[in-house]
C-alpha cells in the first residue's frame, strides 16, 4: 500500500501534464481546421525541411 | 482583419480623386487581409495547389487554406487584390469568390467555442484522473484508504466543476430569474446537490461519493453542448459568408470623376454608373446610354427588357450590354430592394415559432425530474426519519435522471446529418431546419434561376443555312449580351467558322452591326433588323435581302432537376411550379419536368399567399426558391432552400443554401432529414429507458456511485452511436 505515497502522485501530475498539452494545442488553434489537418499530413510539400 | 482590397479606382485618373485617396490611405494602415471563399477545395492536392499558386503572386505573404470552412486566408501587401488572386485560382480550376471580411467575426465565433472546447478538455482530465480512484472505491478500498481518495476526488472535483460548469449555471440562473424551468436548472441543481453531499459524506467517512458522477456528468454535458455549438456556429459562419459574398459598392460619378462608395453612402439625385454585366447598386431613373436589362432575379422573367435615357430601373436587375448613367430615386431603406425586405419581414413574423423535439422534451421532462426527487426526499424522510440518508437518495435521483444522453441526443445526431448534407452541397443555416424538412409534404419550386440555369441555351440551330449561322457567329462574338455570348459558344461548339464581317459595332440596346460583302448585317431586337417578334426569347439575325432569321433559346434546366422532381414526386410529395414568368416557357418546363401543377405570371405578394393559402389547407411546404421575388415565399414556407446563385436576400430568406449547381440531392436530403428525426426520437427512447430502469433502483436508495456512473456513461455512448448510424 506504500507504493500508493507514490503513484498517486504520479497519475496526478501525467493527467496535470496531458491538461497542460491540451490547452497548448488550445491556445495554438489546432482545432481551427481539422479537415485540412487531416488532409495535410499526406501531401508532401515541408517534408525535407519544416515550414519557415 | 482589414477591409478587402479591390482597386480602389476604376481608372487611373480617378486615383487623384479625394475620396478613393482617403479609401486608400485607410486601407493601407490596416495590414492587406483577404479571405477568398473555395467553394470546391477538397483534398491534400487542392491545399498545396491553392497555397502553393497564391504564394507565387508578389506581394502576397502567406496563404493558408482553411478545409473545414472551405476558406482561403491571404495576408498580402497592400496592393494585392483579390481580382488578381481569384483570376490565378481560376486558372489553376478553383473558382473562388472574395469574402467580406468584415462581416465574418470569426475571432467572436471561435472564442466562445474555444473557452467551451477548454471547459470540455479540462472535466475530461478530471474525469478521467478521478474515475482512476474511484475505480479503487469500487473494487473495495477501505477505510482510510477510501477516505483519502475521497478527500483527493474533492480536491480535483470541485474547482473543476465551479470552472467546468458555469456554462450550466449561468444559464440555470437566467432562466429562473425569467421564472423558467430550462434544462439547465435540474444539470445545475444536480451538479451542486451531488458535489456538496459527496463533501459532506467525505468529512463524515461516508461510504458513497458522487464525485465522479458529477464530473462526468458534467464532461457529457459539455460534449454535447460542444457538438451543439460546433454545429450553429458553421450555420453562422454559412450565413456570415453568404452575406459577405455580395461586397456593395456602386460607382459614383461627380463631375466627371468617377469614384468607388460603399452603396450605403449614396444619396438621391447622385449619379451612379453601371458597366455592363453590373447589377443596379439603386433604384433610379436613366439619364445616359442605351442598354437591356435582365430582371429575372426581381420578376422572374426570361426576356431582357430595353433601357434607355428616362425608363425607370430598379436595385437589383442586372444591366446587360451599354454602360448605363442612373440618377439615384431611392438607396438604401427607400430602395424597391428595401420594400421587398419589408416583405419578408412581414412573412416572417406571420411565421409561427417552430419548438423543436428538444425544447418540448426539455419542458416535459425537467419537472418529472424535480418532482421525482422531490418526492423521493419526502418518502425516505417520512419512512425513515434520517435526513441524510433522504437527501443522498434524492441527490442520487437527480444525478441518475440528469439529462445526459438527453442533452447529447439531438447535437450529436445533427452534427453527423449536417456533415452528411454538406458532403452533399446543402449548407444548414438553421437549427431546426432538418427536423422542419423532415415534415415536408408538399414542394413549390420558382422557375427561373431555379428548376433552369436561368441562361438561355439556342435551340433548333440546325434549321438555319450555314451561311447564315457563319455571320451570327461573326457578329455574336463581338457582344456580351448573355443571348450573344450563348449563341456564340454554341455555333463554336458545333464547328462553324465565323464569316469575315468587317466594321462590326454593337449599338447598345438593340444588337450588333456589322458589312458583309457590302450588305450590312443585323443581330438583335426584332423591330431593330426589321422581323416578326416570334414567341419566347429570341434574337434576330437580317442579312439583307432573304426574310429576318430568328433564333429561339430556352432555358436549359438544371442538372438534376428532372431526377429530383421525379424522386419526389415517387416519395409521394405534391410538386407545384409558381413562376413569375409567361405562360409558355412555364408551361412548357412544367411538362418536361412532368409537374402537374403550375401557375404562371405569380406576384411576389401572390406566391407567398398561395403558400399561405397551402399551409391553411394542413399542407407542409418546402419552397425552393432563389428570386428576390421568391423571398417572401421562402420566408413564408415551412422550410425553404435556395441555390447559392441566388440573391443574397433570397439567401438569408432560407434556411437551406445549395451550394452545388445539382438539384439531384434535394429528395435526398428530406430522406436524411426523415432519418434524422427518427434518430432523435430513437435517442430520446434509448436515454428514456435507461432511466426506466436506473431510477427505480435510485428510488428504492439502491443507487451506488458505480450504478450512476454505468448508467450515465452506457447511455451516453449508446446515444451518440445511434446517432453514427445516420445513413
Amino acid at each position: 500500500m506504500e507504493m500508493l505515497a507514490l503513484l498517486i502522485p504520479v497519475s496526478l501530475f501525467l493527467g496535470g501534464v496531458g491538461l497542460v498539452a491540451f490547452l497548448w494545442t488550445l491556445r495554438h488553434r489546432q482545432y481551427d481546421d481539422p479537415d485540412g489537418d487531416a488532409h495535410r499530413i499526406l501531401g508532401d510539400d515541408w517534408d525535407d525541411h519544416p515550414k519557415p | 482583419m482589414s477591409a478587402d482590397a479591390p482597386s480602389v479606382s476604376a481608372c487611373p485618373a480617378c486615383v487623384a480623386a479625394p475620396a478613393a485617396e482617403a479609401v486608400a490611405e485607410r486601407r493601407a494602415a490596416k495590414e492587406a487581409g483577404l479571405v477568398l471563399s473555395l467553394p470546391t477545395a477538397h483534398c491534400a492536392v487542392c491545399i498545396s495547389d491553392v497555397e502553393r499558386t497564391l504564394a507565387t503572386i508578389p506581394g502576397v505573404r502567406s496563404a493558408r487554406v482553411n478545409l473545414t470552412q472551405k476558406r482561403v486566408s491571404v495576408a498580402a501587401a497592400p496592393g494585392v487584390t483579390a481580382d488578381k488572386l481569384i483570376v490565378a485560382l481560376k486558372t489553376i480550376g478553383y473558382p473562388a469568390h472574395e469574402l467580406d471580411p468584415g462581416l465574418l467575426s470569426t475571432t467572436e465565433t471561435d472564442r466562445a467555442g474555444r473557452d467551451l472546447l477548454m471547459r470540455l478538455g479540462v472535466a475530461g482530465f478530471a474525469m478521467m484522473n478521478i474515475m482512476l480512484l474511484s475505480v479503487a472505491v469500487w473494487s473495495g478500498a477501505e477505510a482510510a484508504t477510501r477516505d483519502l481518495f475521497h478527500w483527493i476526488s474533492a480536491a480535483i472535483a470541485l474547482p473543476v466543476l465551479a470552472f467546468s460548469g458555469q456554462p450550466f449555471f449561468a444559464s440555470a440562473y437566467a432562466s429562473l430569474k425569467a421564472r423558467r424551468l430550462g434544462m439547465d436548472v435540474p444539470i445545475s441543481l444536480a451538479l451542486i446537490l451531488a458535489s456538496s453531499i459527496s463533501l459532506y459524506e467525505t468529512f463524515a467517512g461516508g461510504h458513497h461519493a458522487y464525485f465522479d458522477a458529477a464530473v462526468s456528468l458534467c464532461f457529457f454535458l459539455l460534449a454535447g453542448r460542444y457538438l451543439d455549438y460546433r454545429s450553429r456556429a458553421a450555420a453562422r459562419s454559412a450565413a456570415e459568408e453568404l452575406a459577405a459574398l455580395e461586397v456593395p459598392r456602386a460607382v459614383r460619378s461627380t463631375g466627371g470623376v468617377e469614384t468607388i462608395v460603399p452603396i450605403a453612402e449614396l444619396a438621391v439625385g447622385d449619379l451612379v454608373r453601371v458597366k455592363p454585366g453590373a447589377r443596379m447598386p439603386v433604384d433610379g431613373i436613366v439619364t445616359e446610354g442605351a442598354s437591356e436589362i435582365d430582371r429575372s432575379l426581381l420578376t422572374g422573367e426570361t426576356l431582357p427588357v430595353r433601357a434607355d435615357e428616362g425608363s425607370v430601373v430598379s436595385a437589383g436587375e442586372v444591366n446587360l450590354t451599354g454602360p448605363l448613367t442612373l440618377r439615384v430615386t431611392a438607396a438604401g431603406r427607400d430602395s424597391s430592394l428595401h420594400r421587398m425586405a419589408d416583405l419578408v419581414a412581414v412573412a416572417e413574423s406571420a411565421k409561427t415559432r417552430y419548438t423543436s423535439l428538444a425544447d418540448r422534451m426539455a419542458r416535459a421532462y425537467s419537472p418529472v425530474v424535480h418532482i421525482m426527487a422531490l418526492a423521493a426526499f419526502s418518502a425516505w424522510l417520512y419512512l425513515t426519519g434520517d435526513l441524510r440518508l433522504a437527501i443522498n437518495i434524492a441527490a442520487a435521483v437527480l444525478i441518475i435522471t440528469c439529462p445526459c444522453a438527453l442533452a447529447l441526443a439531438v447535437p450529436a445526431v445533427v452534427t453527423s446529418a449536417s456533415g452528411k448534407l454538406f458532403r452533399k452541397g446543402f449548407l444548414i443555416k438553421d437549427g431546426t431546419a432538418l427536423e422542419r424538412l423532415a415534415e415536408v409534404d408538399t414542394v413549390v419550386f420558382d422557375k427561373t434561376g431555379t428548376l433552369t440555369m436561368g441562361t438561355p441555351e439556342p435551340i433548333d440551330l440546325a434549321a438555319h443555312p450555314r451561311a447564315e449561322l457563319e455571320t451570327a457567329a461573326a457578329l455574336a462574338a463581338a457582344s456580351a449580351h448573355p443571348l450573344a455570348g450563348a449563341l456564340s459558344r454554341t455555333l463554336g461548339e458545333m464547328g462553324i467558322t465565323p464569316a469575315e464581317v468587317t466594321d462590326i459595332r454593337e449599338v447598345p440596346g438593340y444588337g450588333i452591326e456589322g458589312r458583309l460583302n457590302g450588305k450590312i448585317v443585323r443581330l438583335g431586337r426584332a423591330e431593330w433588323v426589321g422581323a416578326e417578334a416570334a414567341e419566347g426569347t429570341a434574337t434576330y439575325l437580317a442579312t439583307g435581302g432573304a426574310p429576318a432569321r430568328a433564333f429561339t433559346f430556352t432555358d436549359r434546366p438544371r442538372p438534376g432537376a428532372a431526377e429530383a422532381i421525379a424522386a419526389l414526386k415517387a416519395a409521394g410529395k405534391r410538386v407545384i411550379l409558381l413562376s413569375g414568368d409567361t405562360e409558355v416557357p412555364v408551361a412548357r418546363l412544367a411538362h418536361d419536368l412532368g409537374i402537374g401543377e403550375w401557375r404562371s405570371g405569380q406576384r411576389p405578394d401572390e406566391k407567398a399567399a398561395r403558400i399561405a393559402s397551402l399551409h391553411e389547407e394542413g399542407a407542409r411546404v418546402l419552397m425552393v426558391g432563389d428570386g428576390l421575388n421568391d423571398t417572401a415565399a421562402l420566408a413564408s414556407a415551412h422550410v425553404s432552400i435556395s441555390p447559392a446563385t441566388a440573391l443574397d436576400a433570397a439567401r438569408v430568406a432560407s434556411d437551406i443554401v445549395l451550394l452545388g449547381q445539382d438539384l439531384s440531392p434535394l429528395s435526398d436530403a428530406i430522406r436524411i432529414a426523415g432519418q434524422t428525426r427518427t434518430r432523435i426520437k430513437q435517442n430520446f427512447a434509448l436515454s428514456l429507458a435507461y432511466n426506466a430502469i436506473a431510477v427505480p433502483v435510485a428510488l428504492l436508495g439502491f443507487a451506488t456511485p458505480l450504478i450512476a456512473a454505468l448508467a450515465m456513461s452506457t447511455s451516453s455512448v449508446t446515444v451518440s452511436l445511434n446517432a453514427l448510424r445516420l445513413k
